[in-house]
């Protein structure tokens, strides 16, 4: 370690730790520090350790070796969460609110105030009421958890751990699931909170965001500790290259320019649906076709209306020149369009199954030989599909559950391809995986295109649209506002058409 | 296309687990066995064996199809009002064709034909209810449980409903004879089980109603029609519940209004002590089998002994089941290999 990380200085900090699950070694000799006011950036590839780390830090987990220093004295931390009475704050990935309840009440759950024996509301209110104030949140003590937004989700969360006075608080992935206006005031808070003097551990998959936020920066990559810098000495790049270790030159893959006369295989025509109001376009066999905007713009809308997932009910749609109406999920798989899910937890895979079944569950009925499921030709598409898509699993018999998000990402595209689609649409891609995943995932596409799938790639993340899209389609408020193309797909102008400063006329 | 550069799956030697959620109500058969034999021999004779499948049939066989609705993440309490409403149209429209009919196997297979349709257009409103009406499978089956034991009641204006005696006498040995030295109803419990097993384990059905169980969206997401599914299941519990009946009529040849009370409870009880989830997602048809045979055998060993007074027969069977889920709820596979 440098001298500029000397202990005096840290609240927390993990010295030399290694931790293994029997007998698989996960983090070697890891050390890291967090100081007062200051917003420590983890980054690392799925698998990388930064979970493991973060819970040995919160004492969800003890280290099988090495030490941890609160305040420069050895302590052991008490487990499951019982360590936020010292301060430290773990906010998981998936929020830990009680939906049902208010504000309020998910505040102070577990050390609600009493006066004479019964709940003191007046009082808990007034405090939570403050504490929303500062933050400029415009939410009221008692909304209901159930009525907010994920980031007014988020927010409740931070006031939670700060009423809680948290020292240092553990953020896990927190601008994932955020657009990009609610990160802006996301960031706002953490300043604030900074100011204050909490320490805060921040992990995120987003480069840009841990250059813009972060302070100082530590890089994990297989259990090891590379480096820990300060921002300013990094860019979004080299942090890449040090995650990943090898150069990232070819994140996205050379495209293929796309045929302009391939045949049409669908076309849309003023399509509307729940949150689609009137959509238009046109997909072209090997193309890929981006679909950028806002969060809640309704581009996951219109796929889900197109593929039988919600009721069309306006327009025309049409799949290879046959006009289709009412197709359930089976028909359009039949068809040969398939759906790709940006929920992967939720609506993507069994988490409680093994491999196999989740596996085949879409394309089954191409696994059933006389009326029974051929269990050995689900082996057999196991085996191929870990090969092709590269799922890496310590074991087959392991529960989806358990597996890393790239990987499950992996075996979801897999699930989807088993049916053999022509046409592709793949919501969020690469949401919460490493980078090295995510080139994978960037080149498959490009090579389905190339064999001649369409693929639709329906995405918050700019820079991918920009890198394997041939067209661009812009939504907002439920209307397409313009098709890029060719030079014309750049940040700006796409953020032009999704913030509805341009409109193009679209016949 | 991806390539497995560096393919870190290591392939471990694949050991045959012996799982004790899987082995646990077979251990705890043969333990109860154990128990009856050493408080009476006459506990294994020929004659109480039988005894014994016989009484566990009806439960076992309506119990194979809650395994299916449980599985899919329902429920279904109307099943012991059904069989009971079911017996009684069933004693009513036999009754009634003796005229035309006249008493031999026409009047019997009538009866029998209409019980089937009756199991499975009941079966059909309980799902249709759930999926298109999407009332939550516990109100639903509640509302239809309290139907059909008031119909039942009606139909006997508050007494019993008997069935003719010549058309008792043809369709007696349905239950009191016997194939190949097993009674009828035993045969039918083996044949329901294993079509409930091949249908729950070996097609796709089985594995469609184990997703939606385990997670209706990734269901909805992966093309199957899950309201078909759902619906389906509740079909099969109807039709289950109609063969019990028909294997039932002729036990007494009368149904009332305390015709197969308290058997849905009997039958989740068997579902869940075969190892079934509640919640759904994870179902075992012959874990069913064998939860209907624990409870049957309790009651015939209280029968055999006087140690514990036969009215305690409800407490043995309470504390079987409570016993049974704490030991699938506390995780003996995890305990040596710590947590993850």
């Amino acid at each position: 370690m440098s001298l500029e990380t000397s202990a005096s200085a840290a609240v927390i900090e993990a010295v030399n730790i290694s931790k293994s699950f029997g007998p698989v070694p996960v983090l070697f000799s890891v050390s890291m520090d967090i100081r007062p006011g200051e917003v420590h950036a983890l980054i690392g590839e799925n698998g990388a350790g930064k979970s493991t780390l973060m819970k040995i830090l919160s004492g969800f987990h003890d280290p099988t070796s090495g030490q941890i220093r609160l305040d420069g004295k050895s302590v052991s931390l008490p487990p499951n969460g019982a360590s936020e009475k010292l301060g430290i704050v773990l906010i998981h990935q998936e929020l830990n609110l009680a939906e049902q309840m208010t504000v309020e009440e998910n505040v102070f759950l577990g050390r609600e105030l009493k006066s004479h024996g019964l709940l003191d509301r007046k009082a808990m209110r007034a405090i939570v009421q403050r504490h929303l104030d500062e933050i400029g949140l415009g939410i009221s003590p008692t909304d209901r958890i159930s009525d907010l937004t994920i980031a007014q989700k988020q927010m409740v969360e931070i006031v939670k751990a700060v009423s809680r006075n948290a020292r240092i608080l553990i953020m896990d992935e927190p601008t994932a699931v955020l657009t990009e206006e609610e990160t802006e005031v996301f960031f706002r808070q953490v300043e604030k909170l900074k100011q204050g003097g909490v320490g805060i551990i921040f992990v995120s998959h987003k480069l840009n965001e841990v250059k813009a936020i972060a302070d100082r920066v530590t890089i994990l990559r297989d259990g090891q500790w590379i480096d820990t810098r300060p921002s300013k000495d990094l860019t979004p790049d080299l942090m890449a290259q040090m995650m990943v270790g090898r150069e990232l030159s070819d994140l996205y893959p050379p495209m293929d320019e796309a045929d302009v006369d391939a045949e049409v295989v669908l076309d849309v025509r003023n399509l509307v649906a729940p949150s689609v109001r009137d959509v238009s376009f046109t997909l072209r066999r090997g193309e890929i076709l981006g679909f950028s905007g806002l969060i809640g713009s309704g581009r996951t809308a219109v796929f889900e209306a197109i593929c039988g997932l919600a009721p069309i009910e306006g327009g025309s749609v049409r799949l290879f020149g046959r006009e289709v109406r009412h197709m359930n999920v089976a028909d359009a798989r039949d068809a040969g369009l398939a759906y790709l899910t940006k929920d992967r937890k939720e609506k993507g895979l069994l988490l409680d199954k093994k491999m196999r079944p989740n596996l085949t569950l879409f394309a089954l009925p191409k696994f059933v030989k006389n009326f029974a499921i051929d269990t050995k030709a689900e082996e057999t598409a196991l085996k191929r599909a870990i090969r092709r898509f590269d799922v890496r699993a310590l074991d087959e018999e392991i529960t989806v559950g358990k597996l890393s998000g790239g990987n499950q990402q992996k075996l979801l595209l897999a699930k989807i391809m088993e049916c053999d689609p022509k046409i592709v649409i793949i919501d969020e891609p690469t949401r919460g995986i490493d980078v090295g995943t995510k080139q994978q995932i960037y080149h498959f596409i490009a090579a389905l295109a190339a064999d001649g799938v369409s693929v639709v790639v329906i995405s918050s993340e700019m820079p991918e649209i920009i890198g394997i899209c041939h067209r661009v389609a812009v939504m907002r408020e439920g209307r397409i506002t313009g098709i890029l193309s060719g030079d014309r797909i750049n940040e700006n102008e796409i953020m032009r058409y999704a913030a509805g400063l341009k409109r193009e006329e679209l016949h | 296309m991806m390539t497995a550069s560096d393919n870190t799956a290591t392939s471990k030697p694949r050991r045959p687990t012996v799982d004790l959620k899987t082995l646990g109500p077979a251990v705890a058969l043969l333990i109860l066995c154990i128990i009856g034999f050493l408080l009476n021999p006459a506990f294994i004779s020929e004659g109480n064996l039988t005894n014994l499948l016989t009484r566990s049939a009806f439960i076992g066989i309506i119990a194979v199809g809650a395994t299916f609705v449980i599985t899919a993440g329902g429920i279904d309490l109307s099943v012991g009002s059904m069989a009971a409403a079911i017996a009684g149209v069933m004693i009513i429209v036999m009754d009634g064709a003796v005229e035309t009919l006249g008493t031999g196997v026409p009047t019997v297979l009538l009866g029998c034909g209409v019980a089937v349709i009756l199991g499975i257009g009941a079966g059909w409103i309980n799902g249709a209810l759930t999926t298109k009406g999407k009332i939550e499978a516990f109100i639903v089956t509640l509302g239809t449980m309290g139907i059909y034991r008031s119909l039942v009641t009606y139909f006997a204006d508050g007494g019993t409903l008997s069935l003719d005696f010549d058309v008792r006498g043809t369709y007696r040995p349905v239950y009191y004879d016997s194939f190949l030295g097993l009674p009828f109803p035993v045969w039918v419990f083996i044949a329901v089980a294993i079509c409930g097993w091949l249908l729950l384990n070996r097609t796709a059905f089985g594995r469609y109603c184990t997703a939606i169980g385990s997670n209706e969206a990734v269901a909805r997401y992966s093309a199957i029609n899950v309201d078909r599914v759902k619906t389906l299941t509740y079909v099969i519990q109807g039709l289950c519940v109609a063969f019990a009946t028909i294997i039932y009529v002729p036990r007494l040849g009368s149904a009332s209004a305390s015709t197969g009370v308290l058997w849905e409870l009997e039958a989740i009880a068997a579902v869940i002590i075969g190892g079934t989830v509640l919640k759904g997602g994870y179902g075992r048809i012959g874990g069913t089998i064998l939860g209907a045979l624990i409870l049957t055998t309790i009651g015939n060993i209280l029968n055999f002994t006087d140690l514990i007074s036969n009215y305690l027969n409800g407490t043995m069977q309470g504390l079987i089941i409570i016993v049974a889920v704490f030991l699938q709820r506390s995780d003996w596979k995890l305990a040596g290999r710590g947590k993850s």
